[in-house]
């Protein structure tokens, strides 16, 4: 029982772990992708379309890693090359993504999905209590962990990490280093595009197996606070993730219950819970003032 | 080949004025690609898209037509007008689609709660009720990000999903018909809640779009006539300006939120009391979030938010003409909706930019040519 319940959680969490991770690279980069929820449904509705048709789900995976970076790039020729508003660009995505896939997934409602398959190792898996845990997932849920280690170590160990987080700082001073802001913004821009659509893939072939218009239900926003309270720092977001991933399994359960209270209350806790967190971030204003990217969302236009 | 912005030394006001029409001709031949693939006559799913539902103009039989496109317009109207004050003042509320439910239900509480107080005070202070709804349901992030620095954006974005919750909740339990079988709906409003329609021999457009017509002049005088639009300005251009001129950027974000609130709320009583007549689930396809595109295609400018507000009203009921007649779904109007937004934002950068195709050896000779 126990056991089951750390995994439902792990299963609701990757999908927010990996999108905000994605966001946060995007963001050290000083870029505001307001999109994160279009591109992930852009990839749900891509994920289970190709699984549907190919029958694999790893193709299904892999095609909505890609519909996720392209659709990203619409984002970033805008606001990168076209230097529009960040906010209202990012929204346009987020409502041009929930659009598109409404139509094109329109011939998916309720047809049945493939679910991606549990790893399974010998022995290992079969342990009691942590066997399932940590040896029996999805492979995506490892993948998120990993990722999560290799941003941490890529933004703050390496070189082209500090230069990613410099163009995110100081967009004026990298550019007259010589760094190639717009290329490196590019570049962020799809790596978030592309977590966004493995995220939401993972909705629609893990996390339930199905296509449902608007499947995402406010995830991507989720991520994006999830990136505000981290305050910009990956180990900060998968613990975020997983704070959220056990209220939204909390809430669950508790409606499976019957605890007596009308389950559209429990239903709208993920969201009250967003909101609390982020006064309690944001009420400390040194710590935001600390670690936001200092060129957020501010236009960039390279003197030549 | 490399795209280059190069910065007018003054806004171009040729481009201002040209920009939505350019973003809409690229909408058009975006839209006419999308049917093509989609295997449909794309001219024949423009007419029906922005064609068949003007034909009242001329045809007497169908004036029915126009007065629905003022039943969809009023609500897009009333909000993208709201949230051009926002906008202009840099407060980012997304939320008109939750303070839009919020006004719909407190709006509501009379004809359902009390359904046998019949007056004709009813319907006023209905209006009244659903703007107050919607302008407290807005304050919730103005308050947050005045006193605590919260992000408005996601804030008022995550109270959406609490409205459309907290209606359900209503409908399906406190609040359902006790003489409906168990549909999750209120009972119907009595003919004092009714908002009456505007000229009832012809459609069903209600005062609602009279409301959003009014709204938006106001707006417009408030924002190019008096000091509070001066300030609304120049809080969202500049901050720091704004300081220096005594003006609060905490008073400007309440300001602007109730204002959009208040807007966004007596768009939801309106359509519930004129269009519906009773509270169910869903009373909304999207308003809150379509007015957002209404709004910048008005280029945040009242009244051309009122011609913003009728093409894209155009496009719902485009988008159910053409379900019936060629069979494209309703799902299209969605997409064709986030097209338009992503251009009118695209073109808008030919306001401020001249745009510079440049050929890579070109770039290198420019480069010499500096050097020297």
């Amino acid at each position: 029982m126990f056991e089951s319940i750390l995994i439902t959680i792990a299963t609701a969490a990757t999908p927010l772990l990996i999108a905000s991770i994605g966001e946060l690279v995007v963001e050290r980069s000083g870029v505001l992708n307001l999109g994160v929820e279009g591109m992930m449904v852009m990839g749900a509705v891509t994920g289970f379309g190709v699984t549907l048709a190919t029958g694999s789900p790893w193709l299904g995976i892999f095609a909505a890693i890609a519909v996720g970076a392209l659709f990203s790039l619409l984002f970033g020729f805008l606001t990168l090359t076209l230097v529009t508003n960040q906010v209202a660009t990012g929204l346009a995505l987020t409502l041009l993504g929930l659009g598109l896939s409404g139509m094109l997934g329109e011939g998916f409602v309720g047809q049945p999905g493939i679910k991606l398959g549990n790893l399974y190792i010998p022995y290992l898996s079969d342990l009691p209590v942590i066997g399932r845990l940590i040896f029996g997932q999805d492979p995506v849920f490892y993948l998120s962990v990993l990722l999560t280690v290799a941003v941490a170590w890529f933004l703050f160990r390496t070189r082209a990490g500090l230069t990613l987080r410099s163009v995110g700082d100081n967009h004026g001073s990298a550019h007259a280093l010589g760094i190639n802001v717009i290329g490196i913004r590019y570049l962020a821009v799809m790596f978030g595009g592309a977590c966004a659509g493995l995220a939401g893939a993972y909705l629609s072939l893990v996390y339930t197996p199905q296509w449902i218009e608007n499947m995402t239900a406010g995830r991507g926003w989720i991520a994006l606070a999830l990136v505000v309270f981290a305050s910009w720092r990956p180990w900060r977001v998968l613990a975020g993730a997983y704070l959220f991933g056990a209220v939204s399994i909390g809430q669950l359960h508790a409606q499976a219950l019957g605890i007596g209270v009308p389950s559209q209350l429990l239903s709208s806790l993920p969201y009250l819970a967003t909101i609390v967190v982020l006064v309690l971030i944001s009420r400390n204003r040194r710590l935001t003032m600390v670690n936001t990217p200092a060129s957020l969302g501010r236009p960039f236009v390279p003197d030549r | 080949m490399r795209i280059e912005l190069v910065k007018r030394p003054q806004h171009s006001a040729l481009f201002s004025a040209l920009s939505p029409f350019i973003a809409l001709g690229l909408t058009l031949i975006a839209g006419a690609i999308m049917f093509s693939l989609l295997g449909k006559n794309p001219l024949e799913a423009l007419y029906y898209y922005f064609v068949d539902p003007l034909t009242g103009l001329w045809d007497e039989n169908n004036r029915w037509q126009l007065h629905e496109l003022a039943v969809k317009a009023a609500p897009l109207i009333l909000i993208a007008v709201g949230l051009s004050v926002c906008f202009l003042s840099n407060n980012w509320n997304i939320g008109a689609e939750g303070q839009f439910t919020i006004g719909a239900i407190v709006g509501s509480i009379l004809p359902v709660m009390y359904p046998d107080l019949q007056s004709w005070i009813v319907l006023p202070l209905m209006l009244l009720m659903g703007m107050i709804g919607g302008a407290a349901y807005a304050s919730v992030p103005a308050y947050l990000k005045a006193r605590f620095n919260t992000n408005e954006i996601l804030t008022s974005l995550m109270l959406v999903y609490v409205a459309q919750l907290f209606l359900d909740w209503l409908v399906r339990g406190p609040w359902r018909n006790p003489g409906g079988m168990n549909f999750p709906e209120t009972r119907n409003f009595h003919e004092y809640a009714i908002l009456p329609e505007v000229w009832s021999s012809s459609g069903r457009a209600h005062w609602g779009f009279v409301f959003a017509l009014v709204a938006a002049v106001a707006a417009w005088f408030m924002l190019s006539r008096t000091l509070r639009g001066f300030e609304v300005k120049v809080l969202g251009q500049s901050p720091r300006a704004g300081r220096f001129a005594g003006f609060s950027a905490s008073k400007m974000v309440f300001f602007a939120f109730i204002v959009s609130g208040a807007l966004a709320g007596l768009a939801g009583i309106s359509e519930v009391s004129g269009a519906i007549g009773q509270l169910r689930p869903t009373i909304s396809p999207g308003y809150g979030f379509a007015a957002i595109i209404v709004a910048f295609l008005g280029r945040l400018n009242p009244l051309g938010i009122v011609a913003a507000g009728l093409i894209l009203a155009l496009s719902y009921l485009g988008g159910e003409a053409a379900q019936i007649s060629i069979g494209v779904s309703d799902k299209v109007v969605r997409a064709f909706q986030g097209m338009i937004l992503f251009f009118v934002l695209a073109c808008d950068t030919l306001i401020h930019y001249r745009v510079r195709f440049v050929g890579a050896p070109a770039a290198k000779a420019a480069e010499v040519s500096q050097n020297v």
